[in-house]
């Protein structure tokens, strides 16, 4: 269990939320609401956020679309050498998965903020507690559960 | 150019790097006058060394703009405000001309403002301009970032281009200054950033294709290439609050003239730039 691979770990989770959705009595869970996220001690989070696998197509998409991840505006990465401009604000993202396994990085993209404390990075999955918020994006998150687990799926496929 | 054109990525991001270096060491010049675009920081400045125009990090076409006068944009709507300073309006028959001999007269006075006045309120320059409007010519408020507004700031500005940014920020000052650097660090919005988030902390760093700058203010307003008109100071803090999904605070809010003042502070010691060109 110790030594076991990021990638592997996020299938062997997602394989256990689906389970406990096919043995709760409802047929599809709901996905987890961005107030009953469970964060370890140091910001990861270890149970998907939907029962649904994330898809890694999506989630590339994801992380360039402006409206959406924009991981580009901040992070360089080579794996999207097709896309003119490449953030530097943060560090880049090449080879991240050796770097981070499924829980941290799911833990990062939900709220970076309980790893890296006052990062500009914002909060993907997080729903209040926001200053001065435009009234059209109150009550929202920035990436749906179902997009945060996509996400996932296509940045643990960024390996050196 | 054919080699390079194959790696768009490598090729971009050299050229970017190597832009960054010589941004930082070209000169601005304007009819042969020399504009102080980098400077020691003020004293007041915790967190940065250095202080840098905006014109620094804009791309070598858009700085070459700036640099002739023919050339800048932003002289239509100059020429506009002289025409409009001439033009008689409202109840008591007066033109801005009727009062102030030319243009010429408020020499200086954009390098100073925002200021506190004697009743103790933090005034702007869009304010003194709507005051002689609506006071002295018995004519209509502008709207603080409309057309006309925005040219005659343009013409004001002008007249101090060159001159160092010398804002106060003690004495009645102070209390309106810590009130705008509170704003300055506070984050906002869903993306929940502040001004320094980006522009103490980051600037130099590209964001997607934006090269940040230190959002700096001596250059405004500034005609952006984005929308050709010239931009007001108020304006740009409300398009930078929108972009981060923050409510932006209303134009000529206490909030903003505070963060006006603060954000003006951090440029003294840089020359006035009015009016500048951006992308
Ligand atoms: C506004 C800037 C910004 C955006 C947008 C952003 N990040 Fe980040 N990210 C950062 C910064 C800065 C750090 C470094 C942590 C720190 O010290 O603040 C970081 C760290 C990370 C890390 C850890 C990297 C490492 O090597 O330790 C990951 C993974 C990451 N981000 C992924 C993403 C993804 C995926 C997205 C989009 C959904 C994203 N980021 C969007 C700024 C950003
Ligand atoms: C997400 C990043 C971000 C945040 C946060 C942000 N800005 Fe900006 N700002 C930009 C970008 C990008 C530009 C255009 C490029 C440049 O000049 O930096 C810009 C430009 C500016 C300019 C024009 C500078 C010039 O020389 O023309 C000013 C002034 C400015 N910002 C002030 C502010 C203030 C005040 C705040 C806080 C209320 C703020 N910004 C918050 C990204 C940001």
């Amino acid at each position: 269990m110790i030594t076991m691979g990021g990638a592997m770990r996020l299938t062997i989770i997602t394989l256990a939320a689906a389970a406990a959705v096919a043995l709760s009595s409802t047929a599809f869970a709901e996905p987890t609401a961005p107030g009953n996220i469970k964060f370890g001690e140091n910001g990861e989070v270890e149970l998907a956020l939907t029962g649904v696998a994330g898809d890694a197509a999506s989630g590339r998409k994801l992380f360039m679309n402006r409206k959406k991840g924009n991981c580009l505006a901040c992070h360089v990465n080579s794996d999207m050498a097709e896309q003119t401009f490449h953030g530097e604000v943060g560090p880049e993202l090449d080879g991240v998965a050796d770097r981070w396994d499924a829980a941290e990085l799911r833990g990062i993209l939900v709220n970076s903020k309980n790893m890296f404390e006052g990062t500009i990075m914002p909060a993907f999955y997080r729903d209040s507690g926001y200053n001065r918020i435009l009234k059209k994006f109150d009550g929202t998150t920035i990436l749906s559960a179902q997009e945060v687990e996509d996400l996932l799926a296509y940045v643990i496929t960024l390996k050196e | 150019m054919k080699i390079t054109s194959l790696l768009p990525l490598a090729f971009s991001i050299a050229t970017v790097a190597g832009f960054v270096t010589a941004g930082e060491d070209s000169t601005l010049t304007i009819e042969g006058e020399v504009f102080v675009t980098k400077a020691a920081a003020p004293a007041h400045l915790e967190n940065v060394d250095e202080i840098f125009s905006g014109w620094t990090f804009r791309l070598d076409e858009t700085q070459a703009l700036q640099m002739d006068d023919f050339d800048n944009p932003a002289f239509v709507f100059v020429d506009q405000a002289l025409d409009q300073f001439e033009m008689v309006e409202g109840s008591a028959g007066k033109a801005c001309s009727s009062c102030h001999d030319s243009a010429e007269v408020f020499s200086g006075l954009r390098a100073s403002m925002p200021r506190v006045n004697s009743a103790g309120e933090l005034e702007t320059i869009p304010e003194l301009i709507n005051n002689c409007r609506t006071e002295r010519m018995g004519a209509e408020k502008w709207k603080w970032s409309g057309g006309q507004m925005s040219a005659m700031l343009g013409l004001i500005g002008l007249q101090s281009r060159g001159m160092p940014v010398e804002v106060a920020i003690d004495g009645p000052a102070a209390s309106f200054w810590e009130k705008g650097k509170e704003l300055y660090y506070m984050r906002v919005g869903q993306l929940d950033m502040a001004c320094s988030s980006c522009h103490e902390d980051n600037y130099g760093n590209m964001i997607r294709a934006d090269h940040l700058s230190q959002g700096q203010i001596n250059g405004f307003p500034t005609y952006r290439l984005k929308n050709a008109k010239l931009n007001t100071i108020h304006g740009r803090f409300k398009g930078c609050m929108k972009n981060i999904r923050a409510t932006p605070f209303k134009e000529g809010s206490d909030e903003f003239k505070a963060l006006e003042l603060y954000v003006a502070s951090r440029a003294n010691g840089l020359s006035v730039e009015t009016p500048s060109v951006r992308n």
